[in-house]
């Protein structure tokens, strides 16, 4: 039996502190396939109207977790819970059919049986369904197609038709599993930024899973990044990019300068000048790992310096990488480490140009080598 | 890059096991399995009980059944060797006159019953047949023997050599034409090259097909039976009927299934290896043309014996029949009645078939794990078994357990739907295969139960797979013979019966009308067939 939705989207407001009750909770989430953990003792909050994004590589969990989410799969061991009602939990274990959630898979699995109007209104109960399919239809702005058979849709009406299936019957969450992939480019930025304001004018609280970082920072109001099954940062798109928790975070979310150096006077010494830690302090002797962002280096040429540079800090650009506003120079130094740095399109260098770099920055994230505290020469 | 590779795979694995499925589908399934061991199960306790059944395996007359089996499977397979690698090699890379026609007409065999071959056999060479009544008047008074081995290889070739040449057909298709050319360019003329270079490539192909070939002909009942040859088919039927001691039926039923296992593990184990052959990736270019040359007529004349023989005699001695029939003031409406029962029959066998095959194919393809493998390997326990062993072993069981459904359509039925219920799960489980799981994961999301997603979903999308596989075994189940004469209720008589029957007593004008039905339905299957894969 399909549930009953309430005519409205207002949030439910059944008990007092409704408000203040997250959307979705998990606790300590893990989920064994044989040998390997998918997903491990992954807790995390998901507000109310938030749009939450999963990003990671292929393989990292984030399907699972979605699939765990919607009750597909049953974890090993923690706890689900939507709006307060326990999904998932020691001996409790509901099926994805009483779950209020609704799904977008990447592949858009309309009912290829069934129009528009019937896959809209598949979830809504008999009497209040033709209101409602009407309702959903304009929303994601079909109107006028609803009895067109979904092989009579492009890629992107038939997204927006299983958006439009899985927010009829008003769930508590709605789940996208890579809803964009199977869209070419130019479609695909464009649909994401659609479906995020019909997800937000809908008040739905979301949680949508990609590997695609550009898509999750765009769109996502907070960012969980995973990889192998755990969460390694969740926090806000501009957080994950300027203040990335580890090394992993660093070079997945945008593009990373990683500068070896030591430690010296509580500063990492490197060939872009000293750079205090942003995350903590550092004993001096420790090797350490400084991450600047390609805009962050600025080039100077070694030409137009007054006093000839150390050696060991000249550079060479050996590539540059067209972006439209900005060119990306990969510069090499003399132990052939590679770096990336960016300048406007208009302040380019000439590939084989000598450089030395320097950041305006001070305090940047810092991630000590590991094993490598104490260095022997 | 190692652990995201395996935590990928086990991903993927994670979508090739979802959660248990639901009692009663299990529950289903179970059921339908166990009725496909039923009568292997039964055939071996039935054996086992008998003190009996090791003396009589050995006994001579057993043995000799054996034997002739054997010989007359090993002359059938190698004489169907002989005329389909030559045919397919001519039809699929030479410049063979009319080579599209030769390619239907030397296929259209396979799909005549090889009791309306044998009939036509019977009805054009036999003593008092066809050719012998045109000749009469010449004082041509007796023609050779044909009853016995010669007639049973004759008509068996003529019926099951196209398996050979689908199977080499379609492997010289796949063959790259690389080698062929590289021999060219090495000096080997044509000859040399079929020989030293397509030949061995075309070896697993042969094989498979000779395998079928063989499987066919130790299951066939029709042909031999009309032709009085006693292998172990119509051995067991003659047993059967002479004496109400199950046992040394039972004995020789197994001693069929052990040939015809030991055919089918040969045959699984060659398809296995058969991939190696293919040609790699890449777009493959047609191979170019052999030209025959003078051969070319020679070759048209070899096809054209062949077609004749197997397709215009059976045809022509129909309609001969027919005639004479017509002239005689035979009466042709009799034939309605068995239509009529071969159509019930077969109608509600369909039905059976598809219904049961859902289980089996959700089982299989949804759920997979120990009990869907267990469950879909034992439905095809069925598609072993020739027909007159499962007829006989529900002989057996009814007559013994539920002597009330003897002889009645619900125990026909019930056989018929373990002898066709793989060819239902086939198509079923090929159409489930095309429809995404996540489909019907959004329908779970939407607030539907595992049942009603399988109702409102699944099945009104896989529906045009539904209905083909009910018409396959529909068309199917109108030429089964061997099951129908030991389980028809009396006086049940389908087209099959009525062909079998009227020309085991030499009624050969009363068996021509049927005969006619029984190939156009034969063509229509062959046609379904044709579509069905072209759709896949």
């Amino acid at each position: 039996m399909p549930w009953s939705p309430p005519v409205t989207m207002a949030p439910m407001a059944d008990t007092p502190d409704a408000d203040s009750t997250p959307a979705l909770r998990t606790l300590s989430l893990t989920k064994r396939f044989g040998e390997v953990v998918a997903v491990e003792e992954v807790s995390l909050e998901v507000r109310r109207g938030e749009f939450l994004g999963v990003l990671g590589p292929s393989g990292c969990g984030k399907t699972t977790l979605l699939r765990l989410v919607a009750g597909f799969e049953r974890p090993d061991a923690g706890g689900i819970e939507i709006d307060g009602r326990v999904m998932t939990g020691p001996r409790r274990h509901l099926p994805p059919e009483e779950r209020r959630v609704g799904m977008v898979f990447q592949e858009s699995a309309l009912f290829p049986h069934l129009d528009v109007a019937g896959n809209v209104g598949f979830g809504l109960p008999r009497r209040s369904r033709a209101a409602r399919v009407a309702e959903l239809v304009a929303l994601v702005g079909l109107a006028g197609l609803q009895h067109r058979m979904p092989h009579e849709l492009s890629g992107g009406q038939q997204q927006r038709v299983a958006l439009a299936r899985a927010l009829a019957p008003d769930p508590a969450l709605i789940l996208l599993d890579e809803p964009f992939n199977s869209l070419d480019a130019t479609l695909r930025s464009q649909l994401r930024v659609e479906v995020r304001e019909i997800l937000r004018s809908a008040g739905a609280t979301t949680l949508f899973v990609t590997h695609d970082q550009g898509e999750a920072l765009e769109i996502s109001d907070r960012v969980a990044v995973m990889r192998a099954g755990r969460i390694e940062q969740l926090s806000t798109p501009s957080e994950l990019y300027l203040r990335p928790v580890n090394r992993f975070v660093a070079s997945f979310v945008g593009e990373a300068n990683l500068l070896r150096g030591e430690v010296r006077h509580g500063e990492v010494m490197t060939l872009a000048g000293r750079f205090r830690a942003a995350n903590g302090t550092l004993a001096d002797g420790v090797r350490a790992e400084v991450l600047l962002r390609p805009e962050q280096l600025h080039m100077l040429p070694v030409a137009r310096l007054s006093s000839p540079p150390r050696p060991e800090s000249v550079l060479r650009i050996v590539r540059r990488v067209f972006h439209g506003s900005e060119v990306h120079h990969v510069l090499r130094s003399p132990e052939g480490v590679e770096l990336e740095a960016a300048t406007s399109s208009s302040a380019t260098l000439e590939i084989g140009t000598e450089v030395i770099v320097h950041a305006r920055a001070r305090e940047v994230p810092v991630y000590p080598l590991p094993g490598d505290s104490a260095p022997a020469a | 890059m190692v652990t995201m590779a395996s935590l990928r795979a086990a991903r993927n694995r994670s979508g090739a096991r979802p959660a248990a499925p639901p009692a009663w589908l299990v529950g289903a399934g179970v059921l339908i399995a166990l009725l496909g061991l039923l009568p292997i199960g039964y055939l071996l306790v039935l054996a086992g009980s008998s003190e009996d059944a090791i003396p009589l395996l050995l006994r001579e007359r057993t043995l000799g059944v054996l034997l002739r089996t054997l010989l007359l499977a090993a002359t059938v397979t190698a004489a169907s060797v002989l005329v389909g690698v030559p045919i397919a090699w001519l039809t699929s890379r030479s410049d063979l006159p009319a080579r599209r026609a030769w390619t239907v007409l030397t296929i259209l065999p396979l799909v005549v019953p090889s009791y309306v071959g044998g009939y036509a056999v019977v009805a054009a060479f036999g003593p008092r047949g066809a050719l012998q009544s045109l000749l009469e008047p010449l004082g041509v008074a007796r023609l050779p023997e044909l009853y016995g081995f010669p007639g049973a290889a004759l008509t068996l070739t003529l019926f099951s050599f196209p398996y050979v040449v689908l199977s080499v057909r379609g492997a010289l298709a796949t063959i790259d034409p690389a080698f062929e050319e590289v021999s060219r360019s090495l000096g080997r003329g044509p000859w040399r090259t079929f020989l030293g270079a397509t030949l061995p490539q075309l070896r697993p192909a042969i094989t498979g097909g000779a395998l079928l070939v063989a499987l066919y002909t130790l299951s066939d009942f029709g042909a031999v039976s009309l032709l009085q040859f006693d292998s172990f088919t119509r051995a067991i039927y003659v047993q059967y009927r002479a004496s109400f001691d199950p046992t040394l039926a039972a004995v020789l039923a197994l001693m069929l299934v052990a040939c015809t296992a030991g055919v089918l593990i040969a045959e699984s184990r060659l398809r296995g290896r058969a991939r190696y052959h293919r040609s790699g990736g890449g777009a493959t270019r047609r191979a170019s043309v052999v030209r025959l040359g003078a051969w070319r007529w020679s070759a048209a004349a070899f096809c054209a014996a062949v077609v004749g023989l197997a397709v215009v005699v059976p045809v022509a001695t129909i309609l001969f029949w027919l005639g004479r029939g017509i002239g005689a003031g035979e009466p042709i409406d009799l034939v309605w009645g068995a239509a009529g029962n071969s159509v019930l029959a077969s109608g509600l066998a369909a039905v059976l078939a598809v219904l049961a095959s859902i289980p089996v194919a959700v089982l299989a393809v949804r759920h997979g794990g120990v009990i869907g493998a267990t469950v879909e390997r034992a439905t095809y326990a069925g598609f072993a078994l020739p027909g007159i062993v499962i007829g006989l072993a529900f002989v057996f069981v009814a007559a013994r357990y539920v002597p009330s459904i003897y002889q009645t359509l619900p125990l026909l039925l019930v056989a018929y739907l373990v002898r066709f219920v793989p060819e239902a799960v086939g198509v079923t489980r090929g159409s489930l295969l095309q429809v995404s799981p996540r489909i019907e994961e959004v329908a779970r999301t939407l607030g539907r139960r595992p049942g009603a997603v399988l109702r409102q979903v699944t099945l009104p999308i896989i529906r045009p797979g539904l209905i083909a596989g009910g018409a396959l075994v529909f068309l199917t189940a109108m030429k089964e013979l061997p099951t129908t004469i030991l389980l028809a209720p009396t006086g049940f008589d389908t087209l099959a019966v009525r062909i079998w029957s009227a020309t085991s007593e030499g009624f050969f004008a009363r068996a021509a009308p049927p005969a006619l039905l029984m190939v156009l339905v034969a063509a229509a299957s062959l046609w379904f067939v044709l579509r069905l894969e072209r759709e896949r």
